[in-house]
């Protein structure tokens, strides 16, 4: 099918690609964009590993037609901390919330939309929101405390308490 | 279940002579806090929480797993799968493909030569790269098309033509212990049956004990294990390029490169040194990646052919096809004991369906036997395991091989044993415990054994002594323990002498820049086993961990590794670089003496610098150290290798389970159940484990944690089902994986036992934390509704009709725990 030119606003700048009509956003960015950041693990929106953010809402890049987000403000992993790690990307690092890796692009970019909305969220609500994203290395122990630590320093938290209480009622 | 004997006599293993003389200890443990591989100025590094080496690249995006790497001129391909379960193949026509604009090769099964076989073990090779005459499974690969593009590469191989005639389909791995028309691979298995594997093993008299008079209780249960598969997240990839220098790179997401390596030279004819094979960033194995595959093979066949870079990418349905996953097992198991608690006798037979392959098969049988004796003083022991191949999706290595079913199967017994001799559960197992430093029944050298500890300190971080059977209905708490090797003592080698070779081989080099290169074929996928490497050098150099580089991912640059599965790499390649790393420091030490000319047994390594203990005066920077041992002699070189000690027993399969440690763990599960739906949940977990020596502790953690969610899953939601030979719960969403809503607390219970020959006393911690959390769980739901269910997974709907079948939710009756001691007083709760 004849491709035709898409414009974006991907991780602050504007981005010009020539995809199919069809074209899906996990495709244009993987494949035309460079940004391999973003993971393919399914193509069916059931391991999150390509969430990415559009207009501050996670999305699931593999879910999501290329033509439906024009002109919108898409984040993807290589648009966090800009060069350097932010609290989020290094307390996963730090607090092992990331094994493989390769689920950790897409958890960063839920939980990021996540503090983005809610700054101050409680367990239970730090798990309903990665609920959609798998990971299989590390049973989300390490990430929920990541999340956690994460969202205490990004709201100048003196000292960050992690601490997990199980599974909220 | 009444299992046939093996038809071959030289199958048979008996050992009637077997006895309890083998509890003998047979040497002192380690006293704690000591050990000889420490440097002589104590641990600076090992022990501590230390974020992995790659880890930056991960969470910012940057690391390059296959399906990133691009090559210039690449085309992209796709299999053509088989529709049939059990079939010939009687054409393949391609001709409507390779017409198709951009289409750019083909390659099917028919140009296949029957000795392009291979297989992860080299007593079984069974597999072609694409299915040679018939298939086995529905999606068994019967050609690779490759493409300009994706989409051309999907609607060629969609119209390449194969026609087949049918073959009867065996799903029921019973049926196959018979005789059959048509065996599914007609040079395996013995008198005509699709048996590829029987065991048949007898130590000491255990009939005496199981029917006769001499055992106060005997329990004997059936239980069903459905098969589980690994769902890692990131899905098979595997990139080839044949170069005009002719060699050829195979780029590919596994945990092994050393048997792709040599599946690679055995399939395309080429010899070793003309292929390399590259791993990039391994997105979890859990086994799953670690046989060669044939996909690997027909990729690499495929991009010699075409003589362009090829590159196949799964997708999900496909990686659940592929699978290599837990086995669907039936277990029949029998537990004796006398009237003091002690297991007189085990009695194990398991039916295993083993699908369309044999993979890692041979050792898979093995080990739902010789694992289950340990870590309890067995004195009478038989076992009959048949694995037997069916028109499933192929079975093989997944966390906990082997060990898993038949674990749960020995816990489950043990807690049912508890109650009906009215003992505590936790008291059962200590009055049953293998002490350290001794043999098992069947020759397995047992060293540092943490397990008591173990015992004790969920007893005491549980609450367990007013909890078990005191919590109200709907609420319960249960134990499980584990046991598992740590790393094989027999190296696999294909088809060379393998115990002329070593496990693991460590080489380091450090130049001007004074910077430790370190070159391992441990293959990191995720579990940490680069950062292992970079902490155990840098410890032994006394230099900042940064000064580290791992280059572990290239088979011309890494020396032979034997890769990541079995538990094996902190074990054998920890002590490869440790070995290494003290060839360079005494390197260091000499050059530092000479500059000085102090005496070398007084220099140590410490904080980025060579020290005299007897003269601080004298020191030097790593820098300025390295300058010197380099001048007049060049960069420093070093290697260390791993050769485990000679052991075992002489009778078939003795090397099955053995392994130069073992770990240890005991875990307590505490369920909420809502008696209305039978909807349970896992509300928290105390997780202690022996892994001897903790090296680090932000790996071993996450070790426990994920396995404590994999085996969830298993006795949970996880399940393979099949309508007819289809599986029907390929993707995702129909394979049911925990969320982050149904994980538990988990508490991590670190007990260190100090191995003797562990790397500064360390054990395996990837593999044993998965076994004790299902029998944990099932005990638990006992405990809370009194129900038991034998088979897994339990999902509410058989939960429930379970307790209606009861008579609803009720305590067990009839029995109350008579702990030997009570840690604490009062009930709670």
């Amino acid at each position: 099918m004849t491709k035709r030119l898409m414009t974006f606003r991907i991780n602050g700048a504007e981005r010009t690609l020539a995809l199919e009509p069809q074209a899906i956003l996990l495709d244009a960015l993987r494949e035309d964009a460079n940004l391999t950041g973003t993971k393919r693990g399914c193509d069916m929106g059931t391991c999150g590993c390509c969430a990415v953010i559009v207009d501050g809402v996670a999305r699931l890049a593999c879910l999501t037609l290329a033509s439906t987000v024009q002109g919108r403000e898409i984040t993807t992993i290589e648009g966090v901390g800009a060069g350097e790690m932010d609290p989020l990307q290094r307390a996963f690092h730090e607090e092992g919330g990331s094994q493989c890796g390769f689920c950790t692009p897409g958890f960063i970019m839920t939980s990021k939309a996540l503090l983005d909305h809610t700054p101050d969220p409680s367990e239970h609500e730090i798990r309903e929101a990665i609920s959609g994203n798998m990971c299989r290395c590390t049973g989300y122990v390490k990430i929920i405390e990541a999340i956690q630590r994460a969202a205490d320093e990004r709201r100048g938290a003196k000292n960050p308490l992690i601490h997990v209480e199980g599974v909220a009622p | 279940m009444k299992l046939d004997p093996t038809p071959r006599a030289k199958d048979v293993v008996a050992y009637p002579d077997a006895g309890t003389e083998n509890w003998e200890p047979y040497r002192m443990p380690l006293a704690p806090g000591h050990h000889p591989h420490y440097p002589p100025n104590g641990l600076k590094l090992l022990g501590k929480s230390v974020p992995l080496v790659d880890g930056a690249a991960k969470v910012t995006g940057q690391a390059v797993y296959t399906d990133d790497i691009k090559l210039p001129n690449m085309v992209v391909a796709k299999l053509v799968r088989s529709a049939k379960a059990h079939a010939r193949i009687a054409s393949i026509d391609v001709s409507a493909a390779e017409a198709m604009p951009g289409v750019v090769g083909v390659l099917t099964g028919l140009e296949m030569r029957p000795e392009q076989r291979f297989g992860v073990l080299p007593l079984t090779k069974d597999e072609h790269p694409l299915a040679l005459d018939k298939v086995r499974h529905i999606g068994d690969p019967v050609a690779i098309v490759c493409a300009e593009d994706e989409w051309t590469a999907i609607e060629a191989a969609k119209a390449i033509r194969v026609t087949y005639e049918d073959l009867p389909e065996y799903l029921d791995p019973a049926k196959g212990l018979k005789p059959v028309a048509e065996k599914i691979h007609a040079e395996i298995g013995v008198d005509g049956t699709n048996v590829q594997k029987y065991v048949d093993q007898v130590f000491g008299h255990p009939e005496e004990f199981l029917e006769g008079g001499q055992s106060a209780l005997v329990l004997r249960r059936q239980f069903r294990f459905k098969g589980v598969t690994h769902a890692f997240t990131e899905p098979h990839c595997v990139i080839a390029h044949h170069h005009p220098n002719g060699r050829l790179t195979v780029w590919s997401a596994t945990q092994v490169p050393y048997y792709v390596h040599r599946a690679l030279a055995e399939v395309t004819g080429l010899p070793m040194h003309k292929i390399q094979v590259v791993r990039p960033k391994v997105g979890g194995g859990f086994g799953g990646k670690s046989d060669p595959f044939g996909f690997e093979m027909a990729t690499a066949l495929l991009a010699m052919k075409v003589k362009r870079p090829v590159k196949l990418l799964f997708d999900r349905e496909e990686s659940f096809i592929n699978n290599r996953g837990r086995h669907p097992t039936e277990t029949e198991m029998a537990l004796a004991f006398d009237e003091a608690g002690s297991i007189t006798a085990l009695d194990i037979q398991a039916v295993i369906d083993g699908g369309a392959f044999a993979s890692f098969g041979i050792i898979s049988t093995y080990y739902n036997g010789v694992l289950s004796m340990g870590p309890y003083k067995v004195p009478n022991f038989t076992y009959k395991g048949r694995r037997v191949y069916t028109n499933h999706m192929p079975s093989g290595a997944m966390r906990g091989h082997g060990a898993v079913n038949s674990r749960c199967a020995v816990e489950v017994l043990l807690d049912e044993a508890a109650e009906q001799m009215g003992m505590d559960p936790i008291d059962l197992r200590l009055r049953n415990l293998m002490p350290p430093y001794s043999f098992t029944l069947n020759d397995f050298r047992i060293t540092s054994n943490g397990l008591k500890e173990c015992l004790e300190r969920v007893r005491e971080r549980s609450g367990w002594d007013h909890k078990l059977r005191q919590l109200p209905v709907g609420r319960g708490i249960g134990l499980g323990c584990g046991f598992y090797i740590s790393g094989s003592n027999l190296p696999i080698h294909w088809d060379i002498e393998p115990r002329r070779y070593p496990q693991s081989t460590v080489h380091i080099k450090i130049d001007m820049d004074a910077g430790v290169t370190v070159h391992t074929g441990a293959a990191e996928i995720g579990q940490g086993s680069d950062t292992v490497a970079a902490m155990v050098v840098a410890e032994v150099l006394g230099i900042d961990i940064n000064r580290v580089r791992v280059y572990s991912g290239n088979s011309d640059t890494a020396p032979i590794d034997l890769g990541s599965y079995s538990s094996r790499v902190t074990f054998m390649m920890g002590n490869a670089a440790r070995k290494a790393a003290e060839d360079i420091r005494q390197q260091l030490i000499q050059a530092a003496a000479r500059k000085t000319g102090q005496q070398i047994e007084h220099f140590v390594l410490e904080n980025e610098r060579v020290v005299s203990l007897s003269n601080p005066e004298f020191q030097m920077s790593f820098d300025e150290a390295v300058k010197e041992a380099i001048a007049g002699s060049g960069a420093l070189v070093a290697k260390g290798t791993f050769i485990s000690t000679p052991m075992g027993g002489k009778f078939k399969g003795a090397t099955a389970g053995l392994a130069p440690a073992y770990s240890m763990n005991a875990y307590v599960a505490e369920v909420d159940v809502d008696i209305d739906t039978g909807v349970w949940r896992c509300r928290k977990v105390w997780a202690a484990h022996d892994c001897g020596k903790v090296l680090n502790r932000l790996s071993v953690e996450g070790q426990i944690e994920g396995s404590i969610h994999m085996g969830l899953g298993q006795v949970m939601t996880e399940s393979l089902e099949y309508r007819l030979a289809q599986l029907r719960t390929s993707n995702l969403l129909d394979y049911k994986i925990p969320t982050p809503l149904e994980m538990p607390e988990v508490e991590c219970i670190l007990v260190e036992s100090n191995d003797a020959e562990g790397p500064f006393g360390a054990k395996e911690a990837g593999e044993g934390p998965l076994l004790p959390i299902l029998p944990a769980v099932v005990n638990a739901l006992y405990d809370a509704v009194g129900v038991r269910l034998y088979d897994l997974p339990v999902t509410p709907d058989r939960l429930w009709a379970a307790m209606q079948r009861n008579g609803g939710a009720k305590k067990p009756a009839g029995f109350r725990p008579q702990p030997m001691v009570r840690l604490r007083g009062g009930g709670e709760e």
